[in-house]
């Protein structure tokens, strides 16, 4: 791993005051020109990545605003990856390339480049050591890279449609995997064998009429006990090629494998959840993008409807959860990041 | 427009291999479109016959993702292009397999056809014309099951294999008379009711024919028009399809072709577009839906055109192996292409201003790219054509004079659109 241009910030001396989901709102913007993609905060807090349509990777300083921008890819960016210790983001691209980057320099350069995949890079997953990284895409194989030098570990076949996501348990035993159709597969990683597969193929749709494929499991979360997995996607797919959909979300028993509940929204706002994340306090949050346009979404995993909606201003792409536990960044076709904090908006 | 036969001549029995081989003979205009071929191919024509394969992709395919691809600009998309077996010439990543056939291929890149709705689209692609009120024009499906199917073939000279549905789509022929409309496979299955039920014997079924037969006769020596001889060649096609039902079971061709094509619908009939040619059917489309991309349009075409570049490729490798491409006219079109702008649902809208068309075989120019499209593909910039161009190159390719006219209840009517020509460019 290459030495960071600066250090990561200090962690806060006093506690974090608790998130009020109620009172969100946007708290600032980050904007260019491109639409974006995916987004991520960087696990030392400061800065929010998110990619664009011109294959670059956009950084912003959350306190000062300042702009970087990582050029590299030949492709759109789908996946990006922050090393636990803040210090390198990795990043996956529809050039089937891993990319590793220093996160705080000054102006970030390519440290390793790594043919990692035929086709796109979908999803990136560091275990929580950081000594390994797992990736995943159209080629549905799963592979797992030294984080350290960028060497090929293991590859995990055993999915037959591309792979969306990936998402470590927080002990690092535990590599979860989630495709187009919907299936789930945990994986005893370090072995490489599979220990178990779950199901969430309500999120899957096969229309006969269009002969197309659609849905899928388009984010992971797993509650802060480890007992629920959430799965985010889309459900009522009555026109996939026209974006008639719903958002959703199966909640798993993680024990059982058994689906517990569906959570969708109250009310018939069309949309994809493209973003998913468990709150250290219990509940859900998601984003969902669509013709219903761009909206956070609240759940509490035991109700089938929100608690609370917050509508954004433009349709959203993804979503990631500040370590503060406070602020949420979106990834929007306008171009812009937004920073919404769930605190009360100053007066 | 019905055509009745006015001039109550027996010319419009001869059988259409017949009057392919006849046209030196210089039959005047009442008998039909007599100067379609030119003499100089005649003689080519009466040693092999020509055939069509179409292959629709149904709802409007994206040139960005296929033929014409922008990689590194505003509209390109995440897919890049890769190198074929054309040096210089680049299409989209998803092709990989076709791109290694591009040397036996030809790629329109400048088609404006101005019309941005799917009907509309369809018909335009479909007939080289636009439509006009109460003036239907026929498909090129039918005009070549018209003039270059063989009547002694008891398989329909026009030939649908689609996803969905399947029966009789008569109305494409317009005023060529229903018979040479398209029989349409739905799911690739065999004509409906073309088993012979058992409780009808042998010299019962045979009895029945033969009175129908008499009865039909007697009818059709005072009253024939093209419906009625419609009907009789329906009959008897139904009966010699009955005999040759065999022919729509892809399952009797080797499990290696059907895995080479894949094991999706398309694949499926693809493989059965090619035991159709190899029957000597005249025309036939195959059709891949869906490709109408508002939403998603990456992941939908990364699915899509996957199977199309599978079984595609694997088609056009077996008709070039087994000496059939060089007869055979190979057509891969929409009913227009999709926006260079990419939309905030990832898709791709309708747009027809600058979009692509692929071709390959008969009468083609192998490793030919005609006309070209600005940076991000907004606009074709060199060699701008529309569908009337199209049409017109399709029936020059398989030696057919889109000049001459066809007679319609006395009316001179030139199939091809006049105001239109082939693309010289194109032809071999």
């Amino acid at each position: 791993m290459t030495a960071p241009a600066s250090n990561p910030a200090p962690a806060p001396a006093a506690p974090a005051p608790a998130a009020e989901p109620e009172k969100i709102h946007v708290a600032k913007e980050f904007a260019q020109k491109v639409p974006l993609i995916a987004c991520r905060f960087d696990p030392a807090g400061r800065f929010v990545f998110a990619t664009a349509e011109d294959d670059t990777i956009q950084r912003w300083s959350l306190e000062t605003g300042k702009n970087a921008v990582l050029a590299g890819h030949e492709s759109w960016v789908f996946a990006l990856a922050g090393h636990p210790d803040g210090k390198t983001l990795v990043s996956g691209g529809g050039d089937g390339q891993l990319v590793w980057w220093p996160a705080d320099a000054e102006r970030p350069e390519p440290l390793r480049r790594v043919r990692a995949h035929k086709g796109w890079i979908r999803s990136l997953a560091f275990s929580p050591d950081g000594a390994t990284i797992a990736s995943c895409g159209n080629d549905r194989i799963i592979r797992l890279w030294s984080a350290a030098d960028g060497a090929p570990l293991l590859e995990l076949p055993g999915h037959d449609r591309p792979v969306y996501r990936l998402l470590f348990t927080p002990d690092g035993r535990t590599l979860i995997s989630a495709d187009l159709r919907g299936r789930i597969i945990a994986w005893d990683y370090r072995p490489g064998k599979e220990a178990k597969r779950l199901d969430a193929a309500k999120l899957y749709h096969y229309d006969g009429g269009q002969g197309v494929d659609y849905g899928g499991i388009r984010d992971l979360a797993l509650s802060p006990d480890g007992k629920l997995l959430a799965c985010g996607g889309l459900v009522d797919a009555s026109n996939p090629l026209g974006a008639v959909s719903n958002p959703a979300v199966v909640i798993l028993d993680w024990q059982s494998n058994k689906e517990l509940r569906l959570l969708r929204p109250k009310e018939d706002i069309k949309g994809v959840i493209w973003g998913l994340r468990f709150h250290p306090a219990g509940f859900l949050i998601g984003a969902s993008g669509g013709t219903g346009g761009g909206i956070l979404w609240f759940w509490k995993p035991e109700q089938v409807n929100e608690f609370f909606k917050f509508p954004l201003p433009n349709t959203a792409r993804d979503l990631d959860l500040h370590p503060d536990g406070l602020r949420i960044a979106t990834a929007h076709h306008d171009g812009k990041v937004r920073i919404s904090l769930m605190r009360p908006k100053p007066a | 427009m019905r055509c009745t036969y006015a001039c109550g001549t027996a010319d419009h029995a001869i059988s259409r291999r017949g009057f392919l081989g006849g046209i030196s003979a210089g039959l005047g205009l009442a008998s039909g479109f007599s100067g379609l071929i030119s003499p100089a191919v005649s003689a080519e024509l009466a040693r092999k016959e020509r055939q069509v394969l179409l292959v629709w992709l149904h709802g409007g395919a994206s040139q960005l993702e296929t033929w014409d691809p922008k990689p590194k600009t505003a509209t390109g998309g995440p897919f890049r292009s890769i190198e074929t077996s054309v040096p210089g010439v680049r299409i989209s990543e998803l092709l990989p397999l076709t791109a290694r056939q591009m040397h036996r291929m030809a790629l329109v890149r400048g088609v404006n056809t101005k019309e941005d709705d799917h009907g509309k689209g369809y018909t335009l692609m479909h007939t080289g014309r636009r439509e006009l009120p109460g003036q239907d024009y026929p498909h090129l499906g039918s005009v070549l099951a018209r003039f270059l199917g063989s009547e002694q073939n008891p398989l329909p000279g026009y030939i649908h294999i689609q996803p969905g549905g399947g029966g009789v789509s008569g109305g494409e022929a317009a005023f060529l008379g229903p018979k040479y409309g398209s029989l349409v496979l739905g799911n690739g299955q065999p004509p409906s009711n073309t088993t012979r039920s058992g409780a009808l014997s042998d010299a019962g079924a045979t009895g029945r024919e033969a009175l129908r037969h008499h009865l039909n006769d007697r009818f059709t020596t005072r009253r024939r028009t093209a419906a009625t001889d419609a009907y009789t060649t329906t009959y008897e096609q139904a009966l010699q399809l009955m005999q040759r039902r065999d022919v729509f079971d892809v399952t009797k061709e080797p499990a290696r072709d059907q895995e080479r094509y894949g094991s999706h619908d398309l694949g499926r009939h693809c493989l059965l577009a090619r035991r159709l040619l190899e029957s000597g059917v005249t025309f036939v489309k195959v059709s891949h839906s869906n490709y109408d991309t508002h939403n998603e349009n990456f992941d939908f075409h990364l699915e899509q055109v996957g199977e199309f570049d599978q079984a595609f490729s694997a088609l056009l490798d077996d008709l070039a192996a087994r000496g059939r491409l060089e007869h055979t006219l190979v057509i891969v079109m929409s009913e227009f292409g999709r926006t260079p702008n990419i939309n905030y649902l990832y898709g791709r809208d309708h747009w027809s201003a600058a979009w692509s068309i692929a071709l390959a075989g008969a009468g083609i120019r192998p490793g030919t790219v005609h006309g070209k499209t600005n940076a991000n593909g907004t606009a074709v910039v060199d060699g701008q054509v529309h569908s009337g161009h199209l049409f017109h190159t399709y029936l020059r390719a398989v030696g057919l004079d889109p000049s001459d006219p066809f007679d319609v209840n006395g009316r001179a009517i030139q199939i091809a659109d006049p105001a239109a020509s082939a693309i010289k460019e194109l032809l071999a």
